[in-house]
């Protein structure tokens, strides 16, 4: 299939245009608000940033339903967020806390949510890929209308786990959705010195399998493109390809110096920054009313105060409880 | 459902003549008749009939969706199995021998044995994984090697190693219970083996070893490939007055220590008999925990049989000269027992 630009608009109502910048800037605030602590120690390991992204995760996400299931990689806040996993149990789990979203044991790159369908933060570039095959086999073994979203970065696509899932997933026409985040950098290879052919869409149309670009810096074009793939994938369509163009503002990691590239080039990219640019497009339209931003700000500030809150009050899971869950505690199924 | 030795309650029913690959295949097929969530998956377990024929004639049972070939794409149809647990599947995935599952091993270490405990517990994979292990038949370095050792090294996983019929038969259905991922190993040169088994032999517990022979002048301890090995040795050892008990292991995690320790305390000499490479083995794990458990129990230094440290070559001479054989346990149990050849 030819790759399409998808940037058509959906008929932008007001209630629906302030929730989208609302999830985009409760990402932003959360993760500004996790540099602060990592700085201060409370946050430690690694952490990495989501910042200029939040379009791609919440677009996305508006996408999918409650019984649909996500892959991520380590760079998930956005999308645990997004995905209805409270700022709460997200603070917690990179405050190394029991109340985390995975009691603590993942940290920042590992939030797990079963009431979401969140199935994790994979750490393993292109780990993810063959577990979203696998969960959406099991749905079409099964019978049942579910989508598979797997959110990966385009570092994955060098893997070989990325050709042989997608691969996979093509050749039994499962239900996945190949969600890419193209933001250039593999840590601090950029695509084209790790790639011999750059165009992502290419690679997935190689394995007979519909994918497009989508602009990943405009919430309502990644909204408008995924719901066009997630509808094909769930209606029988088999596997989609989704590439959207992002870009991370943020150095990887924290202790990432930006050596591998310009400030010009990132100060470019922050002229499209995707909560900056609905903003305007929703004052442009009218859909912003004079107080809006500023009550937003003020709840998600709140919001995220009560998740800083709610880490610092947490506890420590008790060291006695450090070998529970290697194996599971309940007897096996069906034991007689 | 079975004894504390993984026998059969049903062990005095009518008794039928089967190959461990019949055996293999019956578990199999009972599987897939019991749990309709249950379906193989592996390179060629379909058309093909199985690399070694234990599959053959499912698919026209079962049909290509639950008798599913797959690509020669280990990472990504093992992850598949993976991610298929954790979406109410219960998958068993075949690999065709263990070296291959080199190229699973991201999903089998870094998911399949991860995901409960990062996820604080919010995630079980009841995953089975099965491939053939171990040398004898010529195959070379890169289709021979016993690795289950090195598995056995990974909490969060479990590693079964089916010697007998019996295990061949029973240990599938225990491990498609277990709510988290099981790896069973079977040795290559089992398949053809032929013995008497119950007629309705089903299922078998997991987690215990088992006193294969009973005696009372050493303990040999050994699993999988070279249990038949070990059994013979103590046969040739008996005809010198050497009564040697001989213990299968059959799960090298969780690893019985209660069991070989109480046969150690009974008989006071060791060897261990391990088709892995001696170092960082299993069988030096065993050693370890006897150190740790029994050492005034011993009458003189443990010993072990492993095979040489070697990629396995294909000349047949060779690869004898390589692996734990009968005349060299005998030696090693002698040495053990009278402080000389």
């Amino acid at each position: 299939m030819k790759p399409r630009t998808n940037n058509k608009r959906l008929p932008l109502q007001r209630d629906h245009a302030l929730h989208l910048l609302k999830e985009m800037l409760r990402i932003r605030r959360l993760e500004e608000k996790c540099a602060e602590l990592y700085t201060a120690t409370k946050i430690r390991g690694f952490l990495h940033l989501y910042i200029g992204e939040e379009a791609v995760a919440v677009g996305a996400m508006e996408a999918l339903q409650p019984e649909d299931a996500i892959v991520a990689t380590y760079r998930e806040h956005g999308h645990a967020l997004a995905r209805g996993v409270s700022a709460e149990s997200i603070m917690a789990e990179m405050y190394g806390k029991v109340e985390g979203c995975s009691r603590g044991r993942g940290g920042s790159m590992h939030l797990f949510d079963a009431a979401t369908r969140f199935y994790g933060g994979n750490a393993i570039v292109g780990g993810g890929l063959p577990l979203a095959v696998g969960l959406a086999l099991a749905d079409k073994l099964a019978g049942r209308a579910r989508v598979t979203a797997c959110f990966f970065g385009e570092g994955a696509v060098a893997e070989g786990e990325f050709h042989e899932s997608m691969n996979l997933a093509a050749l039994w026409n499962l239900p996945v959705l190949f969600c890419c985040e193209n933001n250039l950098y593999a840590m601090g290879t950029a695509l084209g010195r790790s790639e011999s052919e750059t165009d992502l869409c290419l690679k997935a149309t190689s394995f007979e399998m519909p994918a497009w670009p989508v602009d990943g810096m405009d919430v309502l074009a990644v909204e408008a493109a995924t719901q066009r793939a997630v509808l094909a994938v769930r209606s029988g369509g088999g596997p989609h390809f989704l590439e959207y163009r992002t870009y991370r503002f943020r150095a990887h990691s924290m202790f990432d110096p930006e050596l591998y590239r310009e400030k010009q080039e990132v100060e470019e990219w922050k002229k499209r920054d995707p909560i900056v640019k609905f903003t305007e497009l929703l004052q442009r339209q009218e859909l912003l009313h004079t107080d809006d931003l500023a009550q937003m700000e003020k709840e998600v500030a709140d919001e995220i105060a009560k998740a800083v809150d709610f880490a610092e009050a947490g506890s420590w899971e008790p060291v006695e409880e450090l070998t529970r869950y290697v194996y599971s505690e309940r007897a096996p199924h069906g034991s007689e | 459902m079975f004894t504390r030795r993984g026998r059969p309650m049903a062990a005095n029913s009518k008794m039928v003549k089967l190959t461990y690959r019949e055996a293999v295949r019956a578990a199999i097929r009972e599987a897939l008749v019991r749990d309709e969530r249950v379906f193989l998956m592996g390179e060629d377990v379909g058309r093909y009939g199985g690399c070694f024929a234990v599959s053959k004639g499912l698919l026209d049972e079962f049909g290509p969706e639950r008798i599913r070939d797959t690509p020669l794409s280990e990472s990504a149809f093992v992850g598949a199995g993976v991610g298929a647990a954790m979406g109410g599947a219960r998958p068993i995935v075949e690999i065709m021998t263990v070296n291959f599952s080199l190229l699973a091993l991201d999903q089998i270490v870094n998911n399949a044995a991860t995901i409960l405990h990062m996820s604080g517990g919010q995630f079980n994979i009841p995953l089975v994984i099965r491939m053939t292990t171990g040398a004898g038949r010529q195959l070379a370095a890169q289709h021979s090697h016993s690795l289950e050792g090195w598995y056995a090294h990974i909490p969060g996983i479990k590693v079964l190693t089916p010697a007998t019929l019996e295990d061949a038969r029973g240990m599938l259905w225990t491990a498609l219970e277990d709510p988290d991922p099981v790896l069973i190993f079977e040795h290559g040169s089992l398949y053809n083996v032929e013995g008497e088994l119950a007629e309705d032999a089903g299922p078998v517990e997991i987690t215990k070893a088992a006193i294969r022979r009973q005696g009372k002048d050493i303990s040999l301890i050994t699993y999988g490939g070279t249990l038949s090995k070990t059994l013979q040795a103590a046969e040739e050892l008996a005809q010198d007055g050497i009564d040697a008990e001989v213990v299968d292991l059959r799960a090298l995690r969780p690893l019985d220590t209660a069991t070989f320790v109480a046969s150690v305390n009974h008989t006071h000499r060791v060897v261990i008999i391990d088709e892995g490479w001696r170092t960082g083995s299993i069988s030096a794990e065993i050693m370890a925990r006897i150190m740790e458990n029994a050492f005034y129990e011993l009458d003189a230094p443990v010993a072990r049989v492993c095979s040489e440290e070697v990629p396995m070559p294909y000349a047949k001479h060779l690869e004898d000269a390589a692996t734990p054989q009968v005349p060299g346990i005998v030696a090693a149990a002698r040495r053990v027992v009278t402080g000389h050849e």
